[in-house]
C-alpha cells in the first residue's frame, strides 16, 4: 500500500527494473477498457433519467427492502467469514499435517464452482428435507427459502476470499518475532494480539472487503436458496433481473448504479480503515 | 495477495477461453443450413423430437441438410436475448407479450405476426393444472382451496416467467367468474393466493424443482405438459394431477424473425419449419409431448385421451389484448406489484 505514495515520485526517477512507463500505460489502458468504460456506460445510461425519476425508482419500498437484504446479508456473511477464514488460514499456514494440501486446495472450490451449482446443492442440503435442513427443522428453524439461506450461500462463496488474502501474509510473519515476544514474557494471547494481529490486519480487511463485495453482487447461488419473496428474501440483483425482464433497462441500471455507489463507499471506507491500521501499527501489509 | 490474484486471473482467463470456445462452436457445425429456434423452458423435449422429424422431412423434400439449434430458457429472458441481438431465425415463446416485446423493441418481426399462422400463431396450446402430493393430503380440488390458510402454493414470479403469467391469469379469471366480475374481490383473491406462496422462483422449471425435489409447498401450479412430465418421470406414486373446474387456454406463440432470416438467407426453411408444426406429423408429435394439438384429428387418439376436459377461457375474451394485460397486471406498479405493495 505504501508503494502508492512512492509511485508518483518514481515517474521521474530511474528504476532498477525497466518498463515502468510502459507497464503503467498498459495498466491504465487495460483498467479503462475492462473496468472504467463499462462502469461509465452504466452510469451514463442511468444519467439519461432525471434525478427525480432516479429518486422515484430508488425510494420505492420494495427497492429499499431489496437493497437492505443484499447489504445486510453480505455484511453479516463477511463478518462471519473473518474469524473462520483467519482460523483456516492459520491452520493451513502454520501446521503441517496429513492431507493439508488437499484441504488447502478445497478452499478454492467455491471460486471454481459455477454459482448456480452451489445454489442448487446448498438448497438441496438446507431445505427441510435436506441433510442439514432436517437437523434444524425440528426446532422450527427454516434455513433454505429464508434470509438465513441467503446468508449461508454468501458465507460459502465468501470464505476463500478471506483465507486467500490472509494466508500468504500469515506465512510471511517471521516466527522469530513471536519467539522474541515469548522470551520477553508476553503471553500467547498477547503475542497474537500485539505481534501477529497488527501484521495481518490489513490482509484481513482486504479479505473482508472482497468477501463483502462478492456477496453484494452474488446472484446465481442466492436465487436458488433465497425464496425470492419481495420484502423478505428478495435481493437487489434479482430486482435488476426482474426489471430487465420487463425490458425496463433504465430502471435496472438505476438500481445497479445505486449498488455500485454504496459498494464504492463501503470499499472506500474499508480502504481508509486499512490505511489507518497501517499508520497505527507502522507495518506494511 | 499475489497468490490470490494470480489464481483468480487464471480462473478468469480460462472462463473467457471456455466462453469463446462455446461461442465459436456453432459456426463449426458443418451443415448446408443452420437455423436457430429460440424457445422457452418446457419445450425442450418436444423440439428435440420435432427438429429431427423436420430435418428428415426437409431433406426428403428439398435434398438440403438442415441443422436446427434450439435454445431453451425462461420466455422473458429468451425474448430479451433476441432483442439484444441473439440471431434467432424463429422464436417459439411462452407468452404473446414476449414476441410483442421483440416487435416493439427491434422491429425485426412485423406487428401482424399473430395473424400470419393459424390459431393466433399457436400450433399447440396448453393449460394450467395443479400438481399435488400423492393422496392429495390438503384436499385441493379447485382454485378456492389455494387461498385457504395453511395451504402453500408454489408458482414462479409472473414478472420473470411466462408460464407464471398464465397461472396468474387463470386464478384471476376464476375469481372474476365466481364473483360475477367484481374486480375488487378478484384482487383480494389473487392477493390471498400469492400470500400463500413461500418460494417465488424466477422460472417454471425452478418451481418444479422446488416443489418436487425440495419438498416445498402443497400444490404446484404447472403447465399441463410439465405436470404430465413430472408425474411420469418421478413416478405416479409420488404426485397426482388435480384438474381445476376452470382454467386458461394457454397459447404459446411462434414467429419467424423476419429481420434475422433475411440477413441469414434462411426465410424459406424457417417458414417451412413453423408451417410443419401444423402438419399431421407435427400435430401428432405435439400431442405425444403432452401439448394440446390445434388439429386434434391428426393426433394419436391414445395421446388425446390423456387430456382432461376443462372449461377453458381465452385471455383476449376475459382480459383484452396481451399488450394491455402485460402493462396492467405485470408491468411496473401493476396489479402483481400491488399485491406485494407498499405496506405489505
Amino acid at each position: 500500500m505504501s508503494q502508492l505514495t512512492l509511485g508518483w515520485q518514481s515517474l521521474g526517477r530511474r528504476h532498477v527494473v525497466p518498463g515502468f512507463r510502459l507497464s503503467l500505460g498498459f495498466t491504465i489502458f487495460y483498467l479503462s477498457l475492462i473496468v472504467l468504460i463499462p462502469l461509465a456506460a452504466l452510469v451514463a445510461r442511468a444519467a439519461g433519467l432525471g434525478l427525480s425519476e432516479i429518486w422515484e425508482i430508488l425510494s420505492t419500498p420494495r427497492v429499499v427492502a431489496a437493497l437492505r437484504v443484499s447489504f445486510v446479508t453480505s455484511l453479516l456473511a463477511a463478518v462471519f467469514n473473518v474469524p473462520i477464514g483467519v482460523l483456516v488460514a492459520w491452520v493451513l499456514g502454520r501446521y503441517n499435517f496429513y492431507g493439508r494440501r488437499l484441504l488447502d486446495a478445497m478452499v478454492d472450490l467455491p471460486f471454481a464452482l459455477p454459482t448456480a451449482v452451489a445454489g442448487i446443492s446448498l438448497s438441496a442440503l438446507y431445505a427441510e428435507n435436506g441433510w442439514v435442513g432436517a437437523l434444524f427443522a425440528p426446532f422450527g428453524i427454516k434455513i433454505a427459502y429464508t434470509p438465513l439461506g441467503i446468508w449461508v450461500a454468501l458465507v460459502f462463496i465468501g470464505l476463500p476470499f478471506v483465507v486467500r488474502s490472509v494466508q500468504p501474509v500469515l506465512a510471511e510473519v517471521d516466527s522469530e518475532l513471536e519467539e522474541a515476544a515469548a522470551t520477553l514474557g508476553a503471553s500467547r494471547w498477547r503475542t497474537f494480539r500485539r505481534v501477529v494481529a497488527p501484521i495481518i490486519l490489513p490482509a484481513i480487511l482486504t479479505g473482508f472487503a472482497l468477501a463483502l463485495a462478492r456477496g453484494i453482487g452474488e446472484y446465481g447461488s442466492v436465487i436458488f436458496i433465497a425464496g425470492n419473496i419481495p420484502f423478505v428474501s428478495e435481493i437487489a440483483p434479482l430486482l435488476i433481473v426482474t426489471k430487465l425482464s420487463e425490458f425496463d433497462y433504465a430502471g435496472a441500471t438505476v438500481i445497479a448504479v445505486a449498488m455500485l455507489g454504496i459498494s464504492f463507499l463501503l470499499l472506500a471506507f474499508i480502504n481508509l480503515l486499512q490505511l489507518w491500521t497501517l499508520r497505527r501499527f507502522g507495518h506494511d501489509g | 495477495m499475489k497468490h490470490f490474484s494470480s489464481f483468480t486471473s487464471v480462473i478468469r482467463t480460462s472462463a473467457t477461453v471456455v466462453a469463446l470456445a462455446g461461442l465459436s462452436y456453432p459456426t463449426l457445425a458443418h451443415a448446408d443450413t443452420t437455423i436457430t429456434n429460440v424457445s422457452y423452458d418446457p419445450t425442450r423435449e418436444l423440439y428435440k423430437d420435432y427438429n429431427a422429424a423436420f430435418a428428415k422431412y426437409w431433406k426428403a423434400k428439398t435434398g438440403e441438410t438442415v441443422t436446427i439449434q434450439t435454445s431453451n430458457g425462461g420466455s422473458g429472458a429468451q425474448a430479451r436475448a433476441v432483442i439484444d441481438g441473439l440471431n434467432a431465425d424463429v422464436v417459439t415463446l411462452g407468452v404473446p407479450s414476449d414476441i410483442s416485446a421483440i416487435v416493439q423493441k427491434t422491429g425485426k418481426i412485423p406487428a401482424n405476426w399473430a395473424s400470419r399462422l393459424p390459431n393466433d400463431s399457436s400450433p399447440y396450446t396448453s393449460t394450467i393444472v395443479f400438481l399435488v402430493r400423492k393422496g392429495n393430503p390438503k384436499g385441493i380440488k379447485d382454485w378456492d382451496d389455494l387461498v385457504k390458510p395453511g395451504v402453500q402454493v408454489i408458482t414462479p414470479n409472473p414478472k420473470t416467467s411466462g408460464g407464471a403469467r398464465w397461472n396468474f391469469l387463470a386464478a384471476y379469471a376464476y375469481a372474476l367468474k365466481v364473483n360475477k366480475g367484481d374486480d375488487a374481490k378478484a384482487r383480494a383473491f389473487i392477493s390471498a393466493l400469492y400470500h400463500n406462496v413461500p418460494v417465488l422462483d424466477s422460472g417454471a422449471r425452478g418451481s418444479t424443482t422446488t416443489f418436487v425435489q425440495r419438498g416445498q409447498g402443497d400444490v404446484l401450479l404447472a403447465w399441463e405438459n410439465e405436470a404430465f412430465l413430472a408425474v411420469n418421470d418421478l413416478g405416479p406414486d409420488k404426485f397426482e394431477i388435480v384438474v381445476p373446474s376452470y382454467s386458461v387456454l394457454a397459447q404459446p406463440p411462434v414467429a419467424v424473425v423476419d429481420g434475422n432470416v433475411d440477413k441469414n438467407g434462411t426465410r424459406k426453411v424457417s417458414e417451412a419449419y413453423l408451417a410443419y408444426l401444423y402438419s399431421p406429423d407435427g400435430q401428432k408429435l405435439i400431442a405425444h409431448h403432452y401439448y394440446r394439438p390445434f388439429e386434434a384429428q391428426y393426433a394419436d387418439p391414445a395421446d388425446l385421451k390423456r387430456f382432461p376436459k376443462i372449461a377453458l377461457f381465452k385471455v383476449a375474451d376475459v382480459f383484452g389484448s396481451w399488450d394491455d394485460v402485460q402493462k396492467k397486471y405485470f408491468g411496473d406498479k401493476g396489479v402483481f406489484d400491488q399485491i406485494y405493495g407498499e405496506g405489505h
